[in-house]
């Protein structure tokens, strides 16, 4: 410390400030302060749930998830038997979560962007359906929508004795109160090489569209890139099934007894779930794309006209991809959204992460303050996750500035 | 979604610290300080706890409280019912929210050890059956492989179900929902081809279905689901209250006294039936209790016989026989301890 005979003598000889008035310094002090009050509030926390479970007899730790779970789970992604442990329990649920959260993306996706386009149409009844379909889906709570769904619509489908179906006899598809049946693929010995031809279809479809830019960079000639790709990824798998003789057979679903066997199915709650969600998220979505559309001046597309560009190029290449800067923040948000909400598949008895986990298991074990925490950790993993995918996703298609 | 938020409120209870008034501290104080009991129940079971249409409570795990109310203060009327599901109902115990939960909830090793709970008797004795459609044919549950079972989440039932199947080499699909009602409809939507539960819990859903006469209860029980009310552990003043409450309710039809002539019982010479209504010894104030508790508990409530014709009984809808639940005088199991 330097010595101190007036105001100014705060900096010493050397011309530093003393640490007292540093801000610097000072700003220092009370981050790492307020960082051990953090620290403290958690620690007590966590200490005191601990004596309190302690105290009331309530077990706790995480050594049930190495138990078995003995009970029976209707749609699993992995093999999962009663006498799986719960921690295989818990990636049954998570699956569940996950597949019902990527699907319905996909969905909300698609009929948000038809839908946003179609509300900017000039035809009259195009437009009036989309905006209808907007106000009547987002206005309505999504909770009310599954208990529709499920409820009102797939609850009230006959059963598979209902629809008259012969005993034993093969069905291709059949919608009835079970679920949707399709006819399963079944692969044969010799079957990967189909997998392998559609992987490198992709592939080439990537290069060939990376090939065509740098040629029309160049030279200026176009090349049609969409119809080869889809040539290829249809044409490829076909060669490679046909050469390892039709390694490939349907097998169909028919009535046993009570339920339907075999096939391939969808239940009806997954399947209510998902409309639900994809439905009403899309409505949303609607919205933002109709926005972010909007957002792109008018003399953006007459300065293409202009140039002689036409109307269809000059959406693709004007319009959408300087709507998409406006889109892609808000339809974060939107996936999130999506995401979470699936949780209400515990209403309608789709056995998801909150249903099994936060639910039959919690009830078996006891243990909320685990199951609850770690449920919560993992809506937050995915939320984060989704919004890191994105995030990438928007700096992609960001505005390069110069 | 009532239920997780439920869940997550009693979890950060817990781990704020507020369980401790759950855990430890004297339950008789804060009833006696807020006025009335906080029981849990069901969402709806008829003859065990079921609103009607004036939103009273009614049934046998109702009547209980009644009792533990007529008991503390003398009105059975003063109880608040917290209706809870399946999968809410410890938590909402552990964390304090009530304070005796008498919901037709089975007692088990696990629920009894590692909960923190303890069992204070049981209330009614029960098994697992299953419920079908007349119209499929069926008349053993041995012959139910391949079905899809609806079934309510959190429950024994989810696990002797599991149980069951697998013990006879049998297939099913189960169809799980949290809430009762959700089961109900689902089952009388045809969603699936059998009901499972505690088999007085399918004679009083049954009476719920567009078309009772359609459906039967098939004759195999699968499990013992004794059923009675639940306290927290660590707080035995609490926990001898509501077990005692249910023993006079016994003793009480053992001796023959009943709501009716409770007041003549009075003038009883038998030593019995003078400790029982507190006219011989101080049993109330060894439960923190007046003198007179068991005698309000018959009085306003009556004892175990006229509770369960009155709600279960041959009188009611449900027509249950008290097969097992008859006293063990008459040949079933319901056996109180004496009080002296």
């Amino acid at each position: 410390m330097a010595h101190q005979e007036s105001v100014a003598s705060d900096v010493d000889d050397s011309g530093r400030v003393s640490l007292m008035n540093d801000p610097k310094a000072r700003g220092l002090v009370f981050q790492v302060l307020l960082i051990i009050a953090v620290i403290y509030l958690v620690y007590s926390g966590v200490t005191n749930a601990i004596d309190n479970l302690a105290r009331a007899g309530i077990a706790s730790g995480f050594g049930f998830f190495g138990e078995r779970a003995g009970f029976d789970i209707g749609q699993s992604l992995i093999p999962y038997t009663n006498d799986s442990t719960y921690l295989r329990a818990f990636f049954v649920g998570l699956l569940n979560t996950m597949v019902v959260g990527l699907i319905g993306v996909f969905f909300a996706t698609i009929i948000g962007f038809i839908i946003g386009l179609a509300r900017l149409s000039k035809n009259y009844l195009v437009q009036k359906f989309a905006t209808v379909y907007v106000e009547m889906l987002r206005n309505i709570p999504l909770l009310l929508q599954l208990l529709f769904w499920y409820k009102a619509v797939l609850s009230i489908l006959p059963s598979p004795r209902q629809v008259g179906l012969e005993p034993g006899a093969e069905v291709v598809f059949s919608l009835n109160n079970r679920g949707l049946y399709m006819p399963r693929i079944v692969p044969e010995a010799g079957s990967s090489l189909i997998l392998y031809a559609l992987l490198i279809a992709i592939v080439a479809w990537i290069f060939i569209g990376r090939w065509a830019k740098k040629r029309q960079m160049a030279t200026g000639q176009q090349f049609p890139v969409f119809f080869t790709g889809l040539g290829l990824i249809i044409v490829l798998p076909l060669l490679a099934y046909l050469v390892t003789g039709m390694p490939l057979s349907l097998e169909y679903s028919s009535l046993q007894g009570f339920n339907m066997v075999d096939g391939w199915v969808i239940q009806p709650e997954f399947m209510a779930l998902l409309l639900g969600l994809a439905l009403y998220t899309a409505a949303f979505i609607a919205e933002i794309v109709r926005a972010g559309i909007l957002a792109v001046s008018h003399g953006q597309s007459e300065a293409a006209y202009a140039l002689g560009i036409r109307p269809n190029l000059t959406s693709r290449l004007v319009i959408v991809p300087q709507a998409m800067r406006v889109i892609i923040p808000p339809l974060t948000s939107q996936y999130l959204n999506l995401i979470k909400n699936s949780s209400l598949a515990v209403a309608i008895g789709y056995p998801d992460l909150v249903s099994i986990f936060g639910g039959t298991v919690l009830n078996q074990t006891g243990q909320a303050v685990e199951v609850i925490s770690i449920t919560m950790l993992v809506y937050l993993t995915l939320s984060l996750l989704t919004s890191a995918f994105m995030n990438w996703f928007n700096s992609s298609v960001a505005l390069v500035e110069r | 979604m009532k239920k997780k938020i439920l869940s997550a409120v009693a979890g950060v209870a817990v781990v704020a610290g507020l369980g401790a008034t759950g855990a430890s501290a004297a339950t008789l104080d804060d009833v006696k300080a807020k006025g009335f009991v906080q029981c849990g129940v069901s969402t709806g079971l008829a003859g065990f706890s079921a609103p009607n249409d004036a939103g009273d409570w009614s049934g046998i795990d109702v009547d209980l409280c009644r009792g533990i109310a007529a008991a503390v203060f003398g009105d059975a009327s003063a109880v608040k019912y917290s209706p809870l599901s399946a999968k809410e109902r410890f938590t909402a115990l552990q964390s304090g929210e009530i304070d005796v939960l008498s919901r037709n909830t089975t007692w088990t090793m696990s629920r009894d050890t590692q909960l923190g709970l303890n069992f204070a008797g049981v209330n009614y004795y029960d098994g697992q059956g299953f419920m079908v459609r007349k119209s499929l044919g069926v008349n053993s549950a041995l012959q139910l492989s391949g079905a899809s079972v609806c079934v309510q989440t959190g429950t024994t039932t989810e696990l002797n179900l599991t149980d069951y199947f697998k013990a006879n080499d049998m297939t099913y699909n189960p169809v799980v929902f949290e809430k009762l009602e959700e089961v109900n409809a689902a089952y009388d939507a045809n969603r699936c081809d059998v009901y499972t539960t505690d088999q007085s819990g399918l004679y009083s859903i049954r009476l719920g279905l567009s078309a009772p006469d359609e459906h039967m209860v098939l004759p195999e029980v699968i499990s013992k689901e004794p059923l009675g009310p639940v306290v927290r552990q660590g707080d035995d003043q609490w926990f001898n209250i509501v077990k005692w409450v249910h023993n006079a309710m016994l003793n009480a039809e053992e001796m023959g006294v009943t709501s009716e002539n409770v007041d003549e019982m009075l003038n009883s010479t038998d030593p019995n039936v003078m400790r029982l209504l507190g006219k011989e010894g101080t049993f109330g104030d060894s439960i923190g209790l007046s003198n007179d508790w068991a005698y309000n508990v018959i009085k306003q409530v009556g004892n175990y016989g006229e509770m369960f014709e009155r709600n279960v009984g041959a009188s009611t809808p449900l027509a249950i026989d008290r097969g097992v639940n008859a006293l063990w005088s008459k040949g079933g199991l319901q056996y109180a301890p004496p009080i002296r």
